[in-house]
Parts: C-alpha cells; sequence; structure tokens
C-alpha cells in the first residue's frame, strides 16, 4: 500500500493506493498517529485503494475516535464498490462519515 | 486443484494472495469476487497466524479448487494447529455506535456475509476451513 500524504492548514488528506488488510494496516496507524496533532479535519482518500479487510477497519476505528476526541472529524471520500459492501456489512456506513 | 504450503506468519499473507489471484484470473473471475476473496483470505490466514499456533510459527496449506453447478471457486485453508471454529462465534453487534464498537470478530463475520458457502471441520488432527464463491456475474 502507498500513502501520500497532502496537508493545508489544519486539514491533512490521506490518499490510500493498493490494500488496507493485515500487512499494511500498520502504516497507515503509524502515519495517522503523526498526522493527528493540531489536525481538525482528516480525509481519507480511498480512489485507489482495491479493497480493504477487518484489520483496516480496526486502524479507521481508532483514528475516528481519536479524532473526535480532540475535536475534529475524519472523511473518508472515494469508496468503490467493494469497500462499501464491507462498511454496508459490518455497519460501520453508520458508524464513519463515508461520503458516497 | 493447485495447493501451496507454507509458514503461517502475517508476511506471508500476500504471497498467498498472489498465488490464489493467478488462479481465478485463470478462471476469468470477476473483479469484485476477487477482491472479496482477497479479504477473505486475509481474514482466515491471519486467524490462522494468531490462533493456531500463535506464538509459534506452524505450516498451513492453501487449497485452490473449482466446483461446476454453479461455476464456483472453493479455497480450503488446512491447518495441525489447536482446534479452532471460527464459525462458532456468536455474530458481532453490527448496530452500535464508534463508543462501544469493538472489532473482534468482524473479519470471519465479513467473510460469511460475501462469500456463497463456509464450512469448518477438525479432522485427523487438523483445522479444515472451505469457502466458496460463485463467479458468475
Amino acid at each position: 500500500m502507498n500513502i501520500e500524504k497532502k496537508q493545508n492548514g489544519t486539514e491533512i488528506t490521506l490518499l490510500l493506493a493498493g490494500r488496507l488488510d493485515t500487512t499494511t494496516a500498520p502504516q497507515l496507524e503509524m502515519t495517522i498517529q503523526e498526522s493527528l496533532e493540531g489536525t481538525e479535519r482528516l480525509i481519507l482518500d480511498f480512489k485507489d485503494l482495491e479493497y480493504l479487510s477487518s484489520a483496516g477497519l480496526r486502524v479507521l476505528l481508532s483514528a475516528h475516535k481519536a479524532i473526535m476526541k480532540q475535536g475534529g472529524d475524519m472523511r473518508i471520500r472515494h469508496v468503490n464498490e467493494v469497500i462499501h459492501d464491507v462498511f454496508e456489512i459490518t455497519g460501520f456506513m453508520d458508524v464513519l462519515h463515508i461520503e458516497s | 486443484m493447485k495447493e501451496l504450503t507454507i509458514e503461517a506468519m502475517p508476511e506471508k499473507i500476500p504471497v498467498i494472495t498472489a498465488f490464489v489471484d493467478e488462479q481465478l484470473e485463470q478462471l476469468d473471475c470477476p473483479a469484485r469476487a476477487q477482491a472479496q476473496i482477497d479479504i477473505a483470505i486475509d481474514e482466515l490466514f491471519s486467524n490462522i497466524v494468531h490462533y493456531a499456533y500463535h506464538p509459534e510459527i506452524g505450516w498451513a496449506t492453501v487449497r485452490v479448487e473449482v466446483a461446476e453447478e454453479p461455476l464456483s471457486v472453493v479455497i480450503t485453508f488446512i491447518d495441525q494447529g489447536v482446534p479452532y471454529d471460527p464459525l462458532a462465534k456468536l455474530d458481532p453487534d453490527v448496530t452500535l455506535s464508534a463508543e462501544e464498537r469493538e472489532v473482534g470478530g468482524l473479519g470471519i463475520y465479513i467473510v460469511k456475509k460475501s462469500m456463497d458457502e463456509i464450512t469448518y471441520e477438525y479432522k485427523e488432527g487438523r483445522n479444515i476451513l472451505r469457502i466458496r464463491k460463485e463467479l458468475q456475474r
């Protein structure tokens, strides 16, 4: 998985490419941890993300909680069909801010 | 039928995924089904790594077969670790809020919902977990 980071003031966008699974989730977790300080909005752009597994959901959930705790928010953009299914099945559609 | 026997370590997941994807491409598997199968591999193989042998490292076999009527791919995961039936767990509550949420149990739930069939048996000292996915568009 590749992660490209863009910063615009207190808004950080992470562009994810590849697969978010057991082997790559720690990489995203670390990038998010490094990006949290002073961030009001975290945008995860999934345009080039093929799929995610529950290991990815774990990272997304803890990132969501961490950013909410500091008064910010996290948005997920450009979700493909397969990823949409995973969010739907697990009820994450209602937990995370997922833009259609 | 093709099979691969490999050390049950998280680092091996991409190797198994590539091995299965190669078979799926030969079968003209639709992209969506292939991604769902790849997710299932991640969930099921990481279960073997964490439950069957942990903290030791054992071996696991992944077998890919084709079934007819309806045309399906059948993938079997075999390990010789401690007996572990992932289907015995209760389904997670997927209606909880972010604060109440735990991610445990979601992986196998995703597999149950995205595959057409999933079965488990413990036989002759081996955990045998099988998934079937139809290839019709």
